[in-house]
């Protein structure tokens, strides 16, 4: 990676991940039901975008980087998606009641 | 055929002297001859193991060892041939040996992690042979909780910690010939003037290194479970012992295309060098490699049929399971389509060929069976099971390494080895093959349930034909390393390239010398540039 | 040199998704079980320590910023801030472990490390001599009993994230002291900075898996 970032990018995502992180804890404190998780997720995934592309210069590198990056996150998202298909269904076929 | 036909005076074998230069050396080819001592080894006690199986198994009461004892065998059977040789096998001998050569590189792009992958192997194994010193392990390869983590009091945490290391090898290798299919391919050699045992590897690199990180965790979720007390797969604290199964597949089936991809790779050679032609469909041959390696990541829970997964998930693996067939298909269809109006020979490696062409055709047939849920209640935990995959591991694979072995030995040592003792192996191999696992379909059929030492009386006929071929397929096996190492110092001097066959490894001298090529080669034409009608006319050997 | 650093690049890159996969099994192992035993993860999740954790969660940020400025000044020639950064990595670092051993030694202290040696006091039932416990808003479907046994689960899996995400912080550390050590000996420069750059990598990376477990872990239920 030849491209030399600014000193103040740097700073100025560091100063996106220590907001986003304490947004991530006041939004805990809220009751939002299913939604704290997808937010808690969701705020963490957008930080580790920040790092990923930014302190890891992800958005500077070359095709088959990104490639790589993309490619971990999709089979990372095989194995938790199948595995829960199977959790998932479980319980579409109630058990006969001869046998509960 | 080449006209030099001279031993070099210096190469890489005798370029330095010394256990040091050895064990200290960054040479890809010296290492590839280090992993091919190792996994030899793992092949003789593996092997061992199978004649205290197969011995049992002559008569249906268990009395030749106890219950406890023959889990114990058939494990460590599993374990050394599983993880111990057949995982490393075409990949850390021949693709050690040829990856940089087929590519026109001096080496890997990492040669000293490449050197550390042989040390981690080693220390791995060493690791799972004190464990079968020290009493063994009676899990099954499987180690299925809560038997391993909690049950069992034989010696679980040193068998997996052997294999959680030896995992870091394989992991290691498959980055290091994924960067070096990347970065050090020579000029003029694009993508697709690639030889297909290159893109064989890279599609087993990509398992390697997205698979082997799972198998990995499990293993030292099980290790902290008997070690530390934790309970990440206890029942009786919440938790799920499907989930060990999950997780251990998600690897696991992955791992057989990494034990079957390698040797299709080699296949695609040698198929090409003798019959004097290119293969067929170069370009699905290649893509089906890739789609194997994808592919093969989705159906893992065929293995948990009858473990408690919901029906829907079930059928949903069971659909993706018979999609994952069809790669291999295309495979063997453009083999066959290379054969056809091929200058034809048999010399021992094509005899390889062409037994593994039957074998890994009836293997994979037969995995349909299994792949079908209806079957798979009958057939699940039988010799079905047993039969079918070893048809695809020893008929399949293992036929594709000596293959493999046969044909590169020349180039590996600069000598010929004798024809008529490889042949008559290769025969041997065959017909000991077939006598020792086309009756495990039958009793698997029949209902024999795998990993019992004892079964009853109407199965004793078909079980003692399976132990006569085990002790044909035995000879078979042992003989190459009595001619191999005979041709070590007897052989023939081999000559750059003896089959006359394509590619940049038989290009340089046998044995090569350290840096490969003396010139950096520039590639100019396509893979496997052969014309059978010259060869029929010429009689070209 | 150019395509050596390719090479190197591109190795990195392949280990940190073997890196992924390896976290990953853990990752399924927590979702499965959270989602079956919701109760028992909101109860254990709320026994941690947020001000520590949250502490943790900021030093890591700023040491993913250090690093980052570290590669920053091998990759402008500057060898003296290359040290002092790299140093101020470590130290963050250093100070990340130095809260872990805390927390650690509090859940031991509690009896909240699984094993035969586990006790859970559950929200319903005070220890003897505290003050009662309000009732958790959302109402709890699991029994006293079954919250004992699972909270086994979550503290399992609890040690096992964060002890594996601290063992690579050590290995981390580890690489570090040597980048650091030869920094200062002049081996960088704008050419030639490769190994501060992978080192940075593979810092961040431990940095991302932090950014998940801390939410994962300390913050499944904080509302009252």
């Amino acid at each position: 990676m030849s491209h030399i970032a600014p000193k103040s990018l740097y700073v100025g995502i560091f100063a996106a991940l220590m907001v986003l992180t304490v947004v991530t804890v006041a939004v805990a404190y809220l009751d939002l039901g299913a939604f704290n998780k997808v937010v808690a997720l969701g705020i963490a995934t957008f930080k580790a975008s920040l790092v990923v592309l930014y302190f890891m210069h992800v958005k500077y590198s070359s095709r088959l980087t990104k490639l790589v990056v993309v490619s971990s996150l999709f089979f990372l998202a095989i194995l938790l998606a199948l595995t829960m298909v199977d959790y998932a269904s479980r319980g579409f076929t109630p058990m006969p009641p001869s046998l509960q | 055929m080449d006209a030099t036909h001279a031993i070099p005076a210096v190469h890489y074998l005798n370029a330095t002297h010394g256990l040091k230069s050895w064990l200290l050396t960054k040479d890809h080819k010296r290492i590839g001859i280090l992993y091919l001592i190792s996994i030899s080894i793992a092949f003789f006690l593996g092997g061992l193991f199978a004649v205290g199986v197969r011995l049992e198994l002559l008569t249906p009461a268990g009395d030749l060892l106890q219950a406890d004892t023959y889990n114990k065998f058939f494990t460590m059977h599993g374990v050394m041939m599983v993880f111990f040789f057949l995982i490393p096998s075409v990949p850390a001998v021949l693709g050690n040996f040829l990856l940089p050569q087929m590519l026109g590189a001096k080496d890997v792009a990492f040669p000293k992690i490449n050197l550390l992958s042989w040390y981690i192997f080693v220390i791995g194994m060493s690791f799972t042979l004190f464990a079968m010193v020290a009493g063994g392990v009676d899990t099954g390869w499987t180690f299925y909780t809560p038997y391993s983590a909690a049950a069992s009091n034989t010696n679980v945490v040193p068998t997996a910690l052997g294999i959680f290391i030896a995992g870091f090898s394989s992991i290691l290798t498959g980055l290091n010939f994924l960067v070096t299919i990347h970065r050090m391919r020579a000029p003029g050699l694009t993508w697709f003037r690639l030889p297909l045992f290159v893109w064989a590897h890279y599609a087993t690199s990509l398992i390697q290194v997205l698979g082997t990180p799972v198998v990995a965790i499990t293993i030292l979720m099980v290790f902290v479970e008997r070690a530390f007390g934790f309970g990440i797969f206890d029942p009786t604290r919440g938790g799920d012992p499907v989930l060990f199964q999950h997780l251990f597949w998600f690897y696991s089936h992955p791992a057989v295309y990494i034990m079957i991809l390698p040797a299709m790779g080699v296949i695609s050679e040698i198929i090409s060098t003798f019959s004097r032609k290119t293969v067929f469909g170069y370009s699905f041959v290649a893509f089906s490699s890739l789609a194997i390696a994808v592919f093969g990541f989705i159906v893992w829970a065929h293995h948990m049929f009858v473990s408690g997964i919901s029906i829907y998930a079930a059928m949903v693996f069971s659909f993706l399971s018979f999609s994952v067939a069809i790669p291999s298909a295309v495979k063997t269809f453009n083999w066959t389509a290379t054969l056809y109006k091929g200058a034809i020979s048999f010399e021992t490696p094509m005899l390889y060929v062409y037994g593994f062409m039957g074998l890994f055709l009836i293997g994979g047939l037969t995995g349909l069976f299994l792949a079908t849920l209806g079957t798979d209640i009958h057939l699940h935990d039988t010799y079905f099971v047993v039969a079918h995959f070893h048809y695809i591991m020893v008929g399949g694979a293992i036929m594709g390494y000596l293959g493999g072995l046969h044909f590169w030995w020349p180039k590996m040592v600069g000598r010929m080895y004798n024809e008529f003792l490889s042949r008559l192996s290769a025969l041997l191999v065959f017909v000991g093959f077939n006598l020792t696992f086309f009756p495990q379909f039958v009793l698997g059929y029949l209902g024999m349930p795998r990993r019992y030492h004892m079964y009853v009386d109407e199965f004793q006929v078909l079980n003692v034909m399976s132990s006569a071929g085990a002790s044909v397929l035995g000879i078979g096996y042992l003989l190459p390393a009595v001619y191999f190492l005979w041709s070590l110092k007897k052989g023939a001097p081999a000559g750059n390239n003896p089959w006359g066959a394509s590619g940049l490894e038989w290009t340089n001298s046998s044995p090569p010398p350290t840096e490969n090529f003396h010139v950096t080669p520039v590639v100019t034409h396509e893979p496997y540039e052969y014309t059978p009608h010259v060869a029929r006319e010429k009689h070209v050997v | 040199m150019q395509q050596q650093k390719e090479a190197v690049t591109l190795g990195m890159w392949v280990f940190l998704l073997t890196e992924v996969l390896f976290f990953g099994g853990l990752f399924t192992a927590y979702t499965l079980y959270r989602i079956w035993y919701y109760d028992a993860f909101a109860e254990a999740s709320k026994s941690l320590d947020l001000f520590w954790g949250g502490l943790n969660t900021a030093v890591l940020i700023g040491s993913s910023l250090t690093m980052a400025f570290a590669v920053r000044s091998a990759q402008t020639n500057h060898r003296k801030a290359t040290v002092n950064w790299l140093i101020a990595t470590m130290f963050l670092g250093a100070v990340f472990l130095g809260v872990k051993v805390i927390e650690y030694a509090d859940k031991f202290e509690h009896h909240h490390v699984p094993g035969p040696n586990f006790i859970w006091e559950s929200a319903h039932e005070p220890a003897a001599g505290e003050a009662p416990v309000e009732a958790a808003h959302t109402p709890r479907t699991m029994s006293a009993e079954q919250l004992q046994r699972t909270t086994q689960i979550y503290f399992s899996l609890y040690f096992t994230m964060t002890g594996l995400h601290a063992l690579h912080m050590i290995v981390g550390i580890g690489i570090l002291a040597t980048i650091t050590w030869m920094a200062s000996k002049g081996r960088f420069d704008e050419h030639y900075y490769a190994p501060v750059e992978m080192s940075g990598l593979y810092w961040h990376f431990v940095d991302i898996v932090w950014i998940y477990l801390f939410p994962l872990l300390y913050l499944v239920e904080r509302h009252v």
